[in-house]
Parts: C-alpha cells; structure tokens; sequence
C-alpha cells in the first residue's frame, strides 16, 4: 500500500461522517424543499460513474493496442465501480424523481443513457467473470464499442422530452448550496481513488499469485 | 485479393447453408414465433398498439438474429474450421466482410418473410413507401449484424458463449432498435413525415459507417490468440 492510502482513507471516512451535517444545514430549495437534498449525493455518483466508464474505456483500448496487463487490470477495476456508482445514481434518480417528478422513471436522454452505459459495465463484469481464458481482449473490444456507442444512445434518445437539469445547473448555484455540494462531490472522488487504488492492488497481486504458482510449476 | 477473399468465405458460408437450409429454416420460424408471442401480448380487442407492428418487426429481427449468429458461428467451432479459417493467408478484415455478409444474407432472407407477415397481421400498409423502408430495415440490418458478427466471432472461443452474445449485444445495439424502430413507425403512419425519416436514417448509415469501421480495425486484435 502507498503511504498516502492509510490517512487519504481516514479522511474519506470523516468527509462521509461530516457531509450529512453540511447537508442539513444547506438551506431548502424553493420548490422541491427537503427532497432536493438527495442531490448532494446523487450528482456526485453520477460524476463518478462518467469519470470511472471514462478510465474504463481509455484503459481498454489501451489494452487491446498495447497489450499491457497494466492497463487491463485498471479498466477491470473501472468496470466494478462504474457499476458500482452507477448503481447509486440510478437508485437516489428515481427515488428523488419521485418526488420531483411523480414519476420513478422517465425515458428521457440522461436517464436512458445512464441506464444504457450502466448495461455495458454489468455486461463487461458478465463477460470477464464467466467468459473464461481469453475474455481479457474480449472485454476491451467490448469496452471500446461501449465508448463509440454513447454519442449514438444519446442523439437516438435526444429528441424525447426531457426534464432533467442540465450540468449548467452546477456553477450557478449560491454558494450556501455549493459548498456542500463541491464538499460531498470531493468526498466521492476521494472514495473513487481509494476504491480503485485497491482494487487494482487486488488485481495485481493475483497476478503475482499466478506468476508464482507458473514459476513453481517449471 | 480482398474482394475475392470476401467472395470465397461468402460462398462458402452460403453453401455450407443451402445444403442443410437448417439456419434458415429455424431462423425464419423462430422470427415467426416471436411475431406471434409478441402479438398475443400486445393485442387488444383484436386492435395492435400504436406503433406496435414497427416493434414486434425490429424485435422479432433482433431476436431472430442473434440465434442466427449464435448458430453460424457454432458451426465454425464444431470442426475448429474458424482456426483453420483464420491460419488462412488471407487478411482477417476479409474474412469479418465475408462472415457479415453471410448473415446479413440471412436476415436479410428472414426479414423478406416477416414483413409481409407483419403487413398482413397488424393490417399495416408496409408498401407505401417500399425504397424508404428498405433502406432503413437494410442499413438496420447492417448496424446490427456489424457488432453481431464481430461479438459473436469473438465468442467462439469464450466459454457460455450462448448467453453471453445476447447480453453483450442488446445494450450495444439500441441505438440501431430505436432508430430503426422510429423510422419504421413514422413510414407506417397514414401521413409521413419525411424529414423525421431521413433523420433516423442518416443516423443509421453513421452508425453502420462508424461500427463496421470499428469492427474491421479490432478484428484482427480481438480474434488473435
């Protein structure tokens, strides 16, 4: 373990701890009131679920033209938290939707993309954990068909009637809403580093595992 | 040499087919099946959903294609022809061609008994506009067979490969399912809008462009061992 994972962690745990506090004293929004506040954890899930499907694909490509183990053991940890933080954002959507909307689900471009990229991670997972030997540059090639799929998903859902805020939403906020929000939002990309530092340490000493056991073998 | 490297593994695959007709047959009646279940589920008071033909159509191909590539692709594995197919000295982007078109000759083939199937069940007017639909079932087609080709080749070797193929498919292709399902929806309506169609059909060609590009560039890393 690096030397800086031990106390990163340990501030991680105390942002989680100290976030519902900023959280409750953020002030109401004027319309959705209580409810609102889910966003202080659901938009940064969604951030992390885009930066983590990112490394995914970026990292799998790199794999697939490179050939370093490296990389494929960074986008496999990618994967899992794509999933992962994908799974939180699409489960606080729709339960503030709910409220917000009077909806759970709406076919709108976010959500259907969301969902879609989310698809792609659970299959990627599927495909390395029951596709045998061989499904390392399988998983790639799926990966990076993943990444050149998003700009399709999203002009083929575009023209439907959207209701989600925008991203522009962010910068404008009064800063006794953003505060909390950047607080929560650091929070979770500390969580992410930390979450895929291990995983990738996993990874590598299974790697290490294997190596040993061949060289035994000989 | 390319050309006809694409040419000999096209007679090939069609050869090896017109002799038993068994991917055919299955392919074309489990689409026929899917139509049905699809209609028994939908239909009420003997009165089909809105849109519901242009549904059932893309679903029944959707679904009628991947047992079609399941199927092609297990046959090149009972005799291990693929490795042979592969140790070839023939560029692997010509062999990807001819496997493609091979089963886009399929579809194409299941799709030619589905429509008018679909035309005459859900008293859809299919021929109104026959150019316009066969472009959009036919670049449709292509984008769904172009990762359907490569995913399933990629597979051969993949244990569960079975299920695998589906699930690997379907998120990837939505995109070519709502175009495709849109455009075909707008060309059975009574008044159509044209500049709605040629939208979802300048989407489909850009996603056939991009993937069959894709496909052909991660071939040759995907499939080397």
């Amino acid at each position: 373990m690096p030397k800086w994972f031990m106390p990163a962690a340990a501030t991680c745990g105390l942002m989680f701890a100290a976030s519902p506090f900023l959280i409750a004293n953020a002030p109401y929004e004027s319309t959705m009131g209580l409810v609102q506040k889910i966003f202080y954890y659901h938009m940064p899930s969604a951030g992390m679920f885009l930066i983590a499907a990112v490394v995914c694909g970026v990292a799998s490509v790199r794999y697939l033209f490179g050939g370093d183990p490296r990389q494929d053991r960074l986008a496999w940890a990618a994967a899992e938290l794509t999933v992962l933080f994908g799974a939180l954002a699409l489960v606080t959507g729709p339960l503030w939707a709910r409220k917000a909307w009077g909806v759970w689900w709406q076919w709108d471009v976010r959500l259907t993309s969301s969902l879609m990229g989310w698809m792609v991670a659970v299959a990627y997972l599927l495909l390395r954990r029951y596709g045998g030997p061989g499904s390392d540059k399988l998983a790639a090639g799926l990966a990076l068909f993943g990444m050149a799929n998003v700009p399709f998903i999203y002009i083929s859902v575009n023209y439907w009637r959207t209701i989600h805020p925008t991203t522009t939403v962010v910068p404008t906020l009064p800063v006794s809403m953003g505060v909390p929000f950047w607080f929560c939002f650091a929070a979770f990309l500390l969580l992410f580093v930390l979450l895929l530092r291990l995983r990738v340490r996993l990874e590598e000493q299974r790697a290490r595992v294997d190596a040993l056991y061949l060289s035994l073998d000989q | 040499m390319f050309a006809r490297i694409v040419w000999l593994v096209l007679r090939k695959d069609l050869t090896v087919e017109v002799r038993s007709l068994e991917i055919a047959y299955t392919t074309v009646f489990f689409a026929v099946s899917c139509v049905l279940v699809f209609a028994f589920a939908l239909v009420r008071e003997g009165q089909a959903p809105e849109d519901g033909a242009a549904g059932i159509l893309w679903i029944s191909i959707a679904f009628a294609g991947t047992l079609a590539l399941g199927r092609a692709f297990e046959r090149e594995r009972q005799s291990e022809t693929l490795r042979a197919l592969l140790l070839a000295p023939a560029p692997r982007p010509a062999i990807y061609v001819g496997k493609l078109l091979g089963i886009l000759a399929l579809l194409v083939a299941a799709e030619a008994v589905l429509l008018p199937l679909v035309a005459l069940l859900f008293q859809e007017d299919v021929f109104a506009h026959p150019v316009w639909l066969a472009a959009v079932l036919l670049t449709g087609t292509v984008g769904f067979a172009a990762v359907g080709t490569l995913f399933a080749a990629m597979l051969v070797r993949a244990r569960s490969r079975d299920v695998l193929l589906p699930v690997l498919l379907y998120p990837i292709t939505v995109p070519v399912i709502i175009a495709g399902v849109r455009a075909t929806a707008v060309l059975l309506q009574p008044e159509v809008e044209m500049a709605l169609v040629r939208f979802w059909l300048a989407l489909l060609v850009a996603f056939d462009v991009v993937f069959v590009t894709l496909a052909l560039w991660t071939f040759e890393p995907l499939m080397t061992d």
